[in-house]
């Protein structure tokens, strides 16, 4: 592995690092749309910031792209509260007005500079090695590796230091504002944070990705755990994992990185979707299926003890006919039968379906219920 | 104000009064000129229709909503000034039970008014919230994933988290809705565990029934306050009609059957 791909590597696994924390508390908050837009009407304010310094790689670029992501929320939340359009389509009115505004800005503009608009939707992280950050003559490595392993730091020294507000005002944002923690305070905080993480991440992955690497490890992580802190680190090991693995994929099939990235968010995704132990597809199904057929053992021995030791109970206990009284299937029947028998519910003798001790507390006890 | 005098108030100045208290939507009063006074050391309900604004005065009380006009104390001071001395349990519906944390976690938040920012929780915090939770019979819950709990069992969860704020005033807003009759009594013993120790407590309810069974004082709104006071003296049929408009029909009934169990 050159040096190259290891500076590429590293760089995506710290964008997806830094972008899956704040994303934690986005998918907790039902607002990961929220990544979305931001990642989108910053563009304005990278637009507009170039166009006063003359420089692409000015600081003030992440200022004022975070300040339009700050200007989006505040936007939507103002559109929403009048009460007249709903939450979700205040933030769709908002970011496209934003992000079309840097669009016309930049084809009108900025035709002849290196902010083109593939760019802006899907980054390039193939090419962010070569543009180098030195200090006196020294090689620090890519500048956006450095810039992004600041924003890392920034959003896990964030998250650290407020786990307990950001809890809080997650889960009650009622009792968070009695308790003097305002969960306005809190909520712009965090949306800073996912703004200048945006800004950061789009430098490398483009404004559509950066929502993949904020959603998608967050709520595979969501299907894993019912620990908040648990969460948070999982969601880290999945962003690392899709960036990592999406490399690989595009080296091998030679096509976008911060594509194959996004898709090995997603593959991840539903895998863990299938299997997980306490929510997976898989595990439900099966969950399922083992309820349906205990309860048909229930209802048999019902069924069974009903009929026991009355003039009728020959012909309603007969294995070959069982099927006709208890309107089953005939294979589901006898499959249940045999289990029965297995579980020492029912003995049969002579084709005949006698309740054991055993199958008559069940009845006894279901019939409780 | 020194530590000791904030834990210990002066119990002859009101817990609570609030002030020509006005809360509008959109122009349209959903609380009219409201005042308040609750004495230190009463079980107080808060009763009245739906859309009478009860929870609106409990919101505007404690800072939540911004009202229109309007002053409120706690002993005698501005509420940010004595956010320790008052413990709040909202309504249950109003939070998110699929949040991943566990019930001892969630009784756990009542002690961060005690930390205030960036602060962790201590040893303590955590042995605190354990007790509490034993206090309401959940301590074999602690650890478990707060949406695998019955409504009662959130119910009590919440209360734990108040007890733990070690509040003077609590402000609870419909603690017995969707509760179990199990939970109803261990509620209420527990309410008046805490005005025993000298605790003021302000609850939205809305079964009229039982309310002179489990309180001493209350208050009657539909967007103005019809009255207020001890139960005896203003829980009477003039005051729930006034109250209620004509959808008080049925309740006249039992009510008078119940106070006249009240003079036996």
């Amino acid at each position: 592995m050159s040096t190259l791909q290891f500076e590429i590597q590293l760089l995506a696994a710290v964008v997806a690092a830094a972008c899956a924390l704040p994303g934690v508390f986005l998918v907790l908050r039902k607002t990961a749309l929220m990544s979305d837009a931001i990642s989108h009407s910053i563009l304005l304010g990278i637009v507009l910031a170039f166009f006063v310094t003359g420089d692409l790689s000015s600081p003030w670029l992440v200022l004022a792209a975070a300040a339009t992501g700050i200007l989006t929320v505040v936007l939507a939340e103002s559109i929403n509260r009048t009460g007249l359009v709903r939450e979700d389509a205040s933030i769709g009115l908002v970011f496209p007005a934003l992000f079309s505004l840097g669009v016309i800005l930049i084809s009108r503009y900025a035709g002849d500079v290196h902010l083109d608009t593939d760019a802006v939707l899907l980054g390039e992280l193939a090419f962010a090695p070569f543009d180098r950050y030195e200090l006196f003559g020294v090689d620090l490595g890519p500048r956006s590796l450095a810039v992004m392993s600041g924003i890392l730091i920034l959003n896990l020294g964030f998250i650290i230091a407020f786990y307990k507000e950001l809890k809080i005002a997650t889960f009650d944002p009622g009792l968070a504002a009695a308790l003097g923690f305002s969960p306005l305070i809190i909520n712009y905080a965090l949306m800073s944070v996912v703004s200048v993480t945006a800004v950061g991440a789009f430098d490398a992955v483009g404004s559509i990705l950066v929502v993949a690497l904020m959603v998608t490890p967050a709520a595979t992580a969501y299907l894993l755990t019912d620990r908040l802190s648990v969460m948070i680190w999982l969601s880290v090991g999945f962003g690392v994992t899709a960036a990592i693995s999406g490399y690989w994929m595009a080296h091998w099939l030679d096509a976008s990185i911060a594509g194959s990235m996004a898709v090995m968010c997603g593959v991840i995704f539903g895998l863990v979707f299938l299997i997980a132990p306490q929510q997976g597809l898989i595990t439900i199904a099966r969950r399922r299926l083992r309820q349906r057929t205990e309860f048909a053992e229930a209802m048999l021995t019902i069924h069974l003890s009903h009929h026991e030791g009355r003039p009728e109970e020959k012909e309603e206990s007969a294995l070959a006919t069982l099927y006709v009284h208890m309107h089953w299937d005939e294979s589901f029947t006898s499959r249940i039968a045999r289990r029965a028998e297995e579980n020492q519910l029912v003995v049969t003798e002579e084709n005949q379906l006698i309740l054991t001790d055993k199958g008559r507390r069940l009845a006894e006890a279901t019939m409780a219920l | 104000m020194s530590e000791m005098d904030k834990n210990n108030p002066d119990k002859n100045i009101p817990a609570v009064e609030v002030e020509d208290m006005t809360v509008a939507y959109r122009e349209k009063p959903v609380l009219w000129d409201v005042d308040l006074v609750v004495p230190s050391g009463v079980l107080m309900a808060i009763v009245g229709p739906n859309g009478a604004g009860k929870t609106t005065l409990l919101k505007a009380t404690l800072g939540l909503i911004k009202p229109a006009a309007g002053k409120v104390l706690i002993y005698g001071r501005p509420y940010p000034e004595q956010r320790q001395l008052v413990a709040y349990v909202p309504q249950r519906g109003t939070v998110d039970w699929d949040f991943p944390t566990t019930a001892l976690d969630v009784v756990m938040m009542g002690r961060y008014g005690h930390l205030g920012w960036i602060s962790r929780l201590s040893k303590n915090d955590r042995t605190i919230a354990f007790e509490a939770l034993e206090k309401v019979g959940m301590e074999k819950f602690a650890d478990r994933q707060i949406n695998q709990l019955s409504g009662g069992q959130q119910q009590r969860i919440f209360l734990a988290r108040a007890l733990v704020q070690d509040a003077q005033i609590y402000f609870m807003d419909e603690p017995f809705q969707g509760v179990d009759a199990t939970t109803e009594r261990a509620i209420i013993d527990l309410l008046r565990d805490l005005r025993s120790s000298g605790k003021t407590i302000i609850v939205v309810h809305h079964d009229l029934q039982s309310v002179p069974e489990y309180f001493d004082w209350v208050t009657l709104l539909n967007v103005r306050k019809i009255a207020g006071g001890p139960v005896d003296e203003v829980f009477t049929e003039k005051n729930l009609r006034a109250a209620y408009g004509g959808r008080v029909g049925f309740l006249g009934l039992t009510l008078t059957e119940n106070n006249s169990v009240k003079k036996d």
